[in-house]
């Protein structure tokens, strides 16, 4: 296959950056999107060009760090799956591909297509936790948990914390990723004691970073990589208003 | 690796109002006020259709609209209560969304080159935030219309069935279009309004979803039908 990537290039985060456009060739249908950028910047390298930085580690799926807004679609076309994942197959020969990072003023561009991300960190750090005496592992049938909700919170708990939420949402919002931490621990019985504090500190510290707002549209849902429910925000919402009456 | 400084830790809740200025409760406001603006307009499409009944019915009903829980309640006190809450309603509404999409104005500064071919719900930040705007100014205009006369063929002191004849007459088709598109719009707003004000109450479930679409969408129909009827059944010329 041959292909045309319309890049965005930064130099770094005061650079002001531009789109730039390559040609690649000898694309095979079986290689990831990654891999297909590693063969462009093997050739850039030897060309003694800077090549395109781009965040990866896994590359099965499950780690969280790759991103790539693939022709205005957080991890590319296909549904629940991240850009490790996706698969030259699903492009055809000739095609032009637009590759843009996160857009968010919360996930500012370090360099080329890699953004910081520190501040989903720091909203973990503001309650996404629940204090526990540490110790030998406790008996596993001393806490029940009812299996609907084990479902739901595990359904929750696999959010990889990559961004592509924020990157799809019209407002820039963190929501479902701060709503799939508020859920995963609201429904287990160890998250009770500090669960209105943390959908309280959580909400805060997600809009001091400067996200926006959720507006309901869903976008987050259609593009999360790991399909996080939509209802995880209304959780959220049902918490934080529980929280505000007192 | 720092790129910028880390934002300042937010102060710990500093009593139940501020919560509300919290992106999630200015979305409470939203919800409400507009749980408040839908039930006033389910109460509007119904006296509406009073006008089918003829011109004895549908004056009298706009006499009993400020006469109501006389001798108890003095003259127009209902009604003005009435006009305070919506329009305290229809104030903090606009307010958080105006304070939403500066906030998500500021949260994306860079645009992205490549347009999406619409996920989910593009068309709802449309609907909603520009809708918005053209609803208010046809607030306005119905308002000075319908209400004060000022801009109404029979002025301000005509009896409400002749202002509404005058009004969507058939040399005036343009008012009627007006309108229409309007009250379409405004369905469309309620469209998503409604699922969202769901989900921004915390009663939204994956299980639920399809049950509120349907209901948010025959809510808004029904609305859209009953409201249109009028403007557009005088133009035709079948209520004179």
């Amino acid at each position: 296959m041959k292909l045309t990537l319309k890049i965005w290039r930064q130099k770094n985060a005061a650079d002001e950056g531009r789109m730039a456009s390559y040609e690649v060739d000898d694309v095979s249908p079986d290689m990831s999107f990654l891999e297909m950028l590693d063969v462009l910047n093997e050739r850039l390298i030897l060309e003694g060009e800077d090549p395109v930085a781009f965040d990866h580690d896994c590359r099965e799926g499950i780690c969280g760090m790759c991103s790539l807004v693939i022709d205005g679609t957080p991890h590319g076309p296909e549904k629940a799956t991240t850009t490790c994942q996706l698969h030259m197959r699903k492009f055809k020969d000739g095609d032009v591909i637009t590759i843009e990072p996160w857009r968010a003023r919360a996930f500012p561009v370090v360099k080329d297509l890699v953004v910081d991300r520190s501040a989903f960190d720091r909203i973990i750090q503001a309650g996404g936790y629940v204090s526990a005496p540490t110790g030998s592992a406790p008996e596993a049938a001393a806490i029940p948990v009812p299996k609907a909700d084990a479902n739901d919170a595990f359904d929750a708990a696999t959010c990889i914390g990559c961004g592509a939420c924020v990157a799809a949402c019209p407002n820039a919002s963190a929501m479902l990723f701060t709503a799939a931490k508020i859920t995963h621990l609201g429904l287990l019985p160890q998250g009770q004691p500090e669960r209105y504090d943390r959908v309280v500190s959580m909400v805060d510290q997600m809009d001091a970073e400067g996200f926006g707002g959720c507006t309901n549209t869903g976008e987050c849902t259609a593009v999360c990589p790991k399909g996080i429910p939509f209802e995880t925000i209304s959780r959220l919402n049902a918490d934080l208003l529980k929280a505000s009456r007192g | 690796m720092a790129t910028r400084p880390r934002p300042k830790t937010p102060s710990p809740a500093a009593g139940p109002l501020k919560r509300y200025r919290s992106s999630v409760g200015k979305k409470a406001v939203m919800a409400v006020t507009g749980a408040i603006l839908v039930l006033f307009l389910i109460a509007h499409a119904i006296g509406n259709l009073k006008v089918f009944l003829g011109r004895q019915d549908f004056n009298h009903y706009s006499h009993w609209l400020r006469s109501v829980g006389e001798p108890a309640i003095p003259h127009r006190v209902f009604l003005t209560a009435l006009e305070v809450v919506l329009t305290v309603a229809v104030l903090l509404h606009v307010w958080a969304a105006v304070s939403l999409a500066r906030q998500a104005r500021r949260a994306r500064p860079v645009r992205y080159a490549a347009r999406p071919k619409a996920h989910e719900h593009r068309y709802a930040t449309h609907v909603m935030r520009y809708g918005g705007i053209v609803i208010v100014l046809f607030v306005i205009w119905h308002l000075l219309d319908l209400t004060f006369g000022a801009v109404n063929p029979k002025g301000g002191n005509a009896q409400p069935y002749d202002k509404v004849i005058a009004d969507f007459d058939p040399s005036r088709w343009y008012i009627t279009l007006f309108y229409v598109v309007a009250v379409i719009l405004v369905g469309l707003h309620l469209r998503h309004g409604l699922f969202s004000a769901v989900q921004t109450l915390g009663w939204g479930r994956q299980r639920r979803y399809p049950a509120v679409r349907v209901v948010a969408d025959v809510v808004a129909a029904l609305l859209v039908i009953g409201f249109v009827s009028v403007p557009v059944m005088v133009t035709i010329g079948v209520l004179k």
